[in-house]
């Protein structure tokens, strides 16, 4: 993590003071396009190595995830889990706390709205019905993240293996709810109740981009703008970048701690609950896209800034759809969408170790 | 005063000389052409307070740091000690103040570390060696002690024990008994006798005159990066020990002769009767590993007062800054500031009171380095309008303000955007003077407001702290700048192993009953 530790703080405030100019622009430019093509070039030869055609394996990546009006579609709305996760993620690390723990939080959201969604639209109408639901996972997630916070809170005890170990738990918490709590008797298959595809989130216009990337966007430029506008996200930020200052400046960081820890869980449950009431409608048993630890490089990439996020998000959605097409055309696991990201990190990590090894020298 | 010791008299060859050694850092001169003989056969202490230059003087003598100027001499002949193994292969061996073993490691095992890795570790011939050495010097040490399990004293005699089995002829033992029990430190003292029976060179670094007087051969006094002093042999034979601490107390607290900050300071007449704004009485915190507790701490400051809190460094001046604060927890006592009870207010409330703390770790929680000089004024106020309003940032505002105070305060810094942590040491202070005196202060702790800082600064900051007492406020200042003090404070408090041991006027010969007093002796 520490890496990772020192981009943060030295771009907390970035998105706050941007440096203007255009030879730094165009820098920036080159540090992330760079290292980007760099990464696609290995990830190639990967590919060359295990027989596959790289060319073919990129083309039809973009083929299926942004050209074909159905690719796009899809893409455009697996997004919408994915902003939440992020928009959490955002939240977590500018206050310097490492919620590793988004899948566990975000299948108990998953369901939690897979369980009251189907259940409640029985007798409210589909929009309170849909509210609750949200509202349910959002607490569920927030509950699971408590023990995490408490512990980093009054005990100072490393949330990263904590979340971890809670992520676990609840990734198996929530099989066991689908298997034994909400399973659906009408069915062979372990899965909870269907929510009607006449109750999920509305759809936009005429495509079948669910309504919840609108939601995602909307969470994660709030998010944004809280972290960099605001006297609350300026306090979670002194947390995060410099713990002891925070105390001498007389912030309550306990109480904070644990806010950042709520935000970031409640947001990875709306993320589950956002996947489940705007596409998939019910939760199957063993059910784990491991979106949550596929978004960090993702937050890192954009170096916690909302609006990048967004970017990045989208080109891991794309990825991600393209490459589960090529996966079933091609015979290359979907997993090495996952393999390809974290080339691109390395890469950009040393880039970026490059450039500021460059400028030292430059500056003696 | 000063007896050159340049050429190796009566016999005694110098193993390591310092000729004007000097070494600089940015912004300081930690050692200022620094002459020294450390002779075999003889306990060599070096005497100063914190920030004297000693771990400075050591570091470069064993290797960790290199003298910008003046030479080292290793038996005559010119060396540069490029680094601790070098100085370990030219028989200097260093017992820094921390302890430097493995916790979790036997005493053999840390003893066995550094052997050539493709080797297996000689564990018999340790054994006859360690034998044969602890035989020679009455020291027991069980190797099969795991290190967690000894005392200061018992994994002390192993640093020592391991500089030895590498050779040492020189042992540098740095604060070593700063940990220990009255007992470990006599049996050290013996120790330290019998070692240099058997030909080896010790220099002994402490501010504990006692000790220096009681084991020394020879003793030099570091102040401010100068060697002020050094008592022959011979002169440590013929004085008693109540001289030779009166000898050392006018070394190390004497008058410059003309001292360049020296101010006339007006004394000023305060009524008795005058209420005082700040009342702290009977504070007690606990103490922890790591830090000292404070136990009863009472005083008075009336308006326009200026109180110094002098002492050697580590004596609670911290844990007394950060009680006030209301950074650290009080087990007890109470604190008033203009008669309202400030006791069980957190640090915020305590600030919006008038309560203000300088830090002196400006980068460590005084300031947020990566953040922008504009956001790190603001700092303490975060949240608060007119620079945020609803919880919303005003950010013209907040520019339009730091702007003001940059002017004000005269910082100098390329922008209000540029991130703190690259300004220097001195404006990085004038921001948070700046921030500390906000509207609404009534009364300031200083804790060392001119650590570090180049003389300029120096000045500006102390005439600061002069404006703030004028004005009106209560001020504190905690200092180990004992001519600060002299010069500045209306009284002075010393305070030592976590308590006030006495106040002085600062009249006269405050002075000397300062100094007697942070040594240890009535004033």
């Amino acid at each position: 993590m520490s890496v990772e530790t020192t981009q943060t703080s030295s771009t907390a405030l970035e998105p706050a003071i941007p440096e203007t100019g255009k030879g730094d622009l165009l820098r920036r430019l080159v540090m992330t396009l760079g290292p980007i093509l760099a990464a696609l070039v290995i990830a190639g030869c990967i590919l060359l190595a295990v027989g596959v055609d790289p060319l073919a394996y990129y083309g039809f990546v973009i083929e299926r995830g942004l050209l074909s009006p159905l690719g796009v579609q899809q893409t455009l709305t697996r997004m919408a889990p994915l902003l939440f996760l992020a928009a959490g993620l955002i939240v977590a690390f500018r206050a310097g706390m490492w919620n590793l723990g988004g899948d566990g939080q975000f299948l108990l959201g998953a369901v939690s709205a897979a369980a009251a969604g189907p259940f409640l639209v029985q007798f409210l109408p589909t929009w309170l019905a849909l509210v609750c639901a949200f509202l349910l996972a959002t607490a569920v997630a927030m509950l699971w993240s408590l023990l995490p916070a408490l512990l980093r809170a009054y005990q100072g005890v490393n949330e990263i293996i904590t979340t971890l170990m809670m992520t676990f738990l609840g990734t198996s918490l929530a099989n066991v709810l689908v298997k034994l709590a909400f399973l659906d008797p009408s069915t062979t298959v372990p899965q909870t109740r269907t929510l009607p595809v006449e109750d999920r989130l509305p759809r936009l216009f005429d495509t079948t981009i669910s309504s919840g990337l609108l939601l995602g966007l909307v969470a994660i430029i709030a998010v944004h703008l809280v972290m960099t506008r605001t006297a609350f996200g300026l306090k979670l930020q002194v947390v995060g970048a410099n713990p002891r200052a925070a105390v001498h400046s007389g912030l309550g960081v306990p109480t904070l701690t644990i806010a950042v820890f709520a935000i970031s869980a409640g947001l990875a449950g709306l993320a589950g609950a956002v996947d489940i009431l705007g596409v998939q409608g019910n939760v199957r048993a063993d059910w784990n896209p491991a979106y949550g630890m596929a978004v960090i490089p993702m937050v890192f990439l954009a170096r916690m800034n909302g609006f990048a996020a967004i970017g990045f998000v989208f080109l891991l959605s794309i990825l991600s759809i393209g490459g589960e097409s090529a996966a079933r055309r091609l015979g290359v696991p979907h997993h090495f969408t996952l393999v390809l990201v974290s080339i691109v990190l390395i890469t950009l990590a040393i880039a970026e170790y490059i450039d500021h090894h460059f400028i030292k020298t430059r500056r003696v | 005063m000063t007896s050159s010791s340049l050429s190796a008299a009566n016999g005694k060859p110098d193993i390591v000389t310092l000729e004007r050694v000097t070494k600089r850092f940015p912004g300081i001169v930690a050692n200022n052409s620094v002459d020294l003989s450390i002779r075999a056969g003889e306990v060599h202490v070096l005497l100063g307070e914190n920030g004297a230059g000693k771990s400075t003087l050591i570091g470069m003598l064993s290797g960790l740091q290199q003298p910008s100027e003046g030479r080292i001499l290793v038996d005559g002949v010119p060396t540069a000690i490029a680094s601790p193994r070098h100085a370990l292969a030219l028989g200097i061996g260093t017992v820094f103040q921390h302890m430097m073993l493995v916790p979790t490691l036997t005493v053999a095992e840390n003893l066995l570390v550094g052997g050539p890795w493709w080797q297996r570790p000689k564990a018999e011939e340790l054994e006859a060696r360690v034998a044969e050495i602890s035989r020679t010097l009455g020291i027991g040490v069980n190797l099969h002690a795991k290190v967690s399990e000894l005392s200061l004293g018992e994994q002390q005699q192993v640093e020592i024990l391991r500089a030895l089995l590498r050779n040492s002829r020189l042992l540098i033992l740095d604060e070593s008994t700063s940990m220990l029990t009255p007992k470990g430190i006599d049996d050290l003292g013996a120790l330290m006798r019998r070692l240099v029976e058997q030909g080896l060179a010790i220099v002994f670094i402490t501010h504990k005159l006692k000790e220096a007087a009681g084991f020394g051969d020879r003793i030099s006094v570091l102040k401010l990066g100068r060697k002020v002093g050094e008592i022959t042999p011979e002169r440590l034979r013929a004085l008693s020990e109540d001289e030779i601490i009166a000898q050392i107390v006018e070394l190390m607290f004497g008058k410059k002769e003309s001292d360049p900050e020296e101010q006339a300071r007006v004394a000023r007449a305060f009524s008795a009767e005058t209420t005082p704004l700040l009342q702290v009485r009977d504070l007690a915190v606990p103490a922890t590993a790591t830090a000292p507790g404070l136990a009863s701490i009472s005083f008075d400051i009336r308006p326009g007062e200026l109180l110094g809190i002098a002492g050697i460094d580590g004596n609670g001046q911290k844990q007394l800054a950060e009680a006030l604060a209301g950074q650290l927890e009080t087990s007890g006592g109470s604190v008033r500031l203009a008669g309202e009870n400030l006791d069980g207010l957190g640090v915020g409330s305590r600030r919006e009171k008038g309560l203000r703390y300088l830090t002196d770790d400006r980068l460590g929680e005084g300031t947020v380095g990566t953040f922008p000089v504009s956001i790190n004024f603001f700092l303490k106020q975060i949240g608060t309008s007119p620079f945020w309003r609803k919880g919303v940032e005003q950010r013209q505002e907040i520019d339009r303000r730091a702007g003001e105070l940059v002017r004000e305060y005269d910082v100098r810094t390329p922008s209000i955007k540029t991130p703190i942590g690259r300004l220097s040491g001195g404006n990085i202070q004038k921001i948070l003077i700046a921030r500390e005196l906000a509207e609404g202060v009534k009364a300031v702790i200083f804790n060392k407001p001119t650590y570090g800082l180049d003389l300029a600064n120096t000045l500006a900051t102390r005439q600061r702290v002069r404006d703030v007492a004028a004005s009106g406020m209560a001020v504190l200042l905690i200092s180990t700048d004992l001519e600060e003090l002299l010069s500045m404070c209306d009284r002075i408090a010393v305070m030592s192993g976590g308590a006030l041991v006495g106040t002085v006027e600062n009249s006269g010969d405050a002075r000397t009953k300062v100094g007697r007093l942070m040594i240890g002796l009535a004033a």
